[in-house]
């Protein structure tokens, strides 16, 4: 049985021509990008052109763009970075209850910090309004940070709006765009954002490697203390071969774009529809049109998430879900919660997440299959309707 | 995992001697014990949950291993031995097999009130699942 992998909100297998373009780099061109000699000089040059490549993708300069390890890094970088850097100014940060984890656990270390948050409400599609985040900013107010897409339940946010009303109200405009970038267009100046992370695997580059758009002029203090790399603002030898996959990756993700996202859109379409109509008492969960291309996240009544995940790995089926039973806490996802789903149906949430080797036979084997496992599961549900 | 697939003994039981209602939707695990009585001995249990895989795999272990004990023998199951029996649950997961135990308590704890009028002295269902 071929396995069916649906599973990419997570991470992506590394594309091929991603794995030939970073071999070099762990062997013949090992050298450390700071040393002067010809090694050194090798090692340096690849990074100035993946740096050269992706600030392009994104219409961004070069000497803007910071690698880090990943995209939680780059979320920790740029709200620690520019609440340390901006304390004299204010100590008021505004974002939104469903951000990941990587951006509310860093904004709870800094409330311990003294920081004040703001968190605006989303509504039941997971969307911010952007007239509650100016309500919210006060003279103390020096940085919004929004997510660009859910990563749970794929909702886009109207990220240039609210980057219109920062940009007015002079505060700071962060966006976690791990789940966008390579996937979607993005310009950070349409964005109007000063900040922007993105992470490499989650576009089949290689795990391990991310990146920080920082807008020139943008207060920040550094996040690692070290050597001079990345232009003083984060210490550490260069990971080479990683941001050379990075790029490699970006380059791809580019070229591939306009065909990729109607294909995907086209299968998820046909995976929601599948799904809805073919089982009872399941619902959508996120915004029907405003929503990543490879996103499905549905509820099943009377189910647990995680028993749903289980059975579909025991047919080859990889998927995930905002059941609490999976993290290890009983809690269910708090993005589920704040859209206004009741801990029942939040606990009863399937996300499928499709990539760009999603086939048309994938979809219809799952449409297959899970209407079958969730037939076996209500049967034993207290919770079913009698 | 063997529990899982395939368990044992899901459904109700029309006429049952004793139900054990447990759990609760925020920590996302329900459980449902069925036994039926003859002569002081457990002759039939059955189980409906609403949970993860493990609370699925302890519910069906434990209805298997209450059938033929005497209310005495089944009361001295303990959520380890259902773990045990299953052989071994993460940590996390722990709590599900404490669920088990909790939900043949209750199931004894009913039959007890409607045959005696008196419920199982000492009995009180874990805090978390109340």
């Amino acid at each position: 049985m071929k396995k069916i992998y649906m599973d990419h909100a997570a991470t992506t297998p590394v594309h091929p021509e991603v794995l030939e373009a970073m071999k070099p780099y762990f062997s013949d061109i090992f050298g450390n990008p700071s040393s002067i000699h010809s090694f050194g000089r090798d090692a340096r040059k690849a990074i100035d052109d993946a740096r050269d490549n992706i600030a392009l993708s994104i219409g961004a300069r070069s000497d803007e763009i910071v690698f880090t390890s990943g995209g939680t890094e780059a979320d920790n970088f740029a709200l620690e970075g520019v609440a340390y850097a901006n304390q004299k100014k204010g100590n008021h940060i505004i974002s939104t209850p469903i951000e990941h984890h990587a951006v509310t656990n860093c904004l709870g270390f800094l409330k311990k910090r003294g920081f004040e948050v703001t968190y605006i409400p989303v509504d039941s599609t997971g969307l911010a309004d952007p007239g509650d985040i100016r309500k919210a900013i006060t003279d103390k107010t020096i940085l919004v940070s929004v997510m660009h897409a859910n990563n749970e339940v794929g909702t886009i946010e109207p990220i240039e709006e609210i980057g219109r009303i920062c940009r007015e109200k002079d505060v700071y405009f962060h966006t976690d765009a791990v789940q966008t970038f390579g996937h979607m267009p993005i310009d950070v100046k349409k964005l109007n954002v000063d900040l922007l992370s993105a992470s490499a695997h989650k576009l089949s580059g290689p795990k391990g490697v991310g990146m920080l758009y920082v807008r020139k002029g943008t207060k920040i203090v550094p996040y690692l203390y070290g050597g001079e790399q990345e232009m003083g603002r984060r210490a550490s030898t260069e990971n080479v071969p990683g941001i050379v996959g990075f790029s490699k990756a970006v380059e791809i993700a580019k070229s591939e774009m306009d065909q990729l996202g109607p294909k995907l859109l086209v299968l998820r379409d046909e995976l929601i529809k599948g799904i809805l109509s073919n089982i009872e008492d399941s619902r959508l969960n996120g915004h029907q049109t405003k929503r990543l291309s490879n996103n499905v996240n549905v509820s099943i009544n009377y189910i647990e998430g995680e028993s749903m995940l289980l059975r579909l790995d025991m047919e080859g089926i990889a998927a995930s879900t905002g059941s609490a039973c999976s993290s290890g806490s009983l809690e269910p996802s708090h993005v589920l919660l704040s859209i206004g789903l009741s801990p029942e149906i939040a606990h009863s949430s399937l996300r499928l997440t499709l990539g760009r080797w999603t086939t048309e036979k994938e979809v219809e084997r799952v449409l297959e299959v899970l209407p079958k496992i969730v037939r076996k599961l209500r049967e034993m549900s207290p919770l079913r309707k009698s | 995992m063997e529990h899982f697939a395939h368990p044992r003994n899901v459904g109700i039981i029309e006429d049952p001697s004793g139900i054990g209602k447990v759990g609760n939707p925020v920590c996302g695990d329900i459980m449902e014990l069925y036994i039926k009585i003859d002569n002081g001995k457990i002759t039939d249990a059955k189980f409906r949950t609403f949970g993860c895989g493990a609370a699925i795999a302890t519910s069906s272990m434990i209805t298997e291993m209450v059938k033929g004990k005497t209310i005495e023998e089944a009361l001295k199951i303990s959520n380890k031995a259902v773990a045990e029996a299953l052989e071994g649950l993460p940590p996390v997961k722990m709590h599900c097999s404490v669920l088990a135990e909790d939900a043949l308590k209750a199931a004894i704890n009913d039959h007890m009130i409607k045959t005696t009028g008196k419920g199982l002295p000492g009995f009180k269902p874990h805090e978390e699942h109340d």
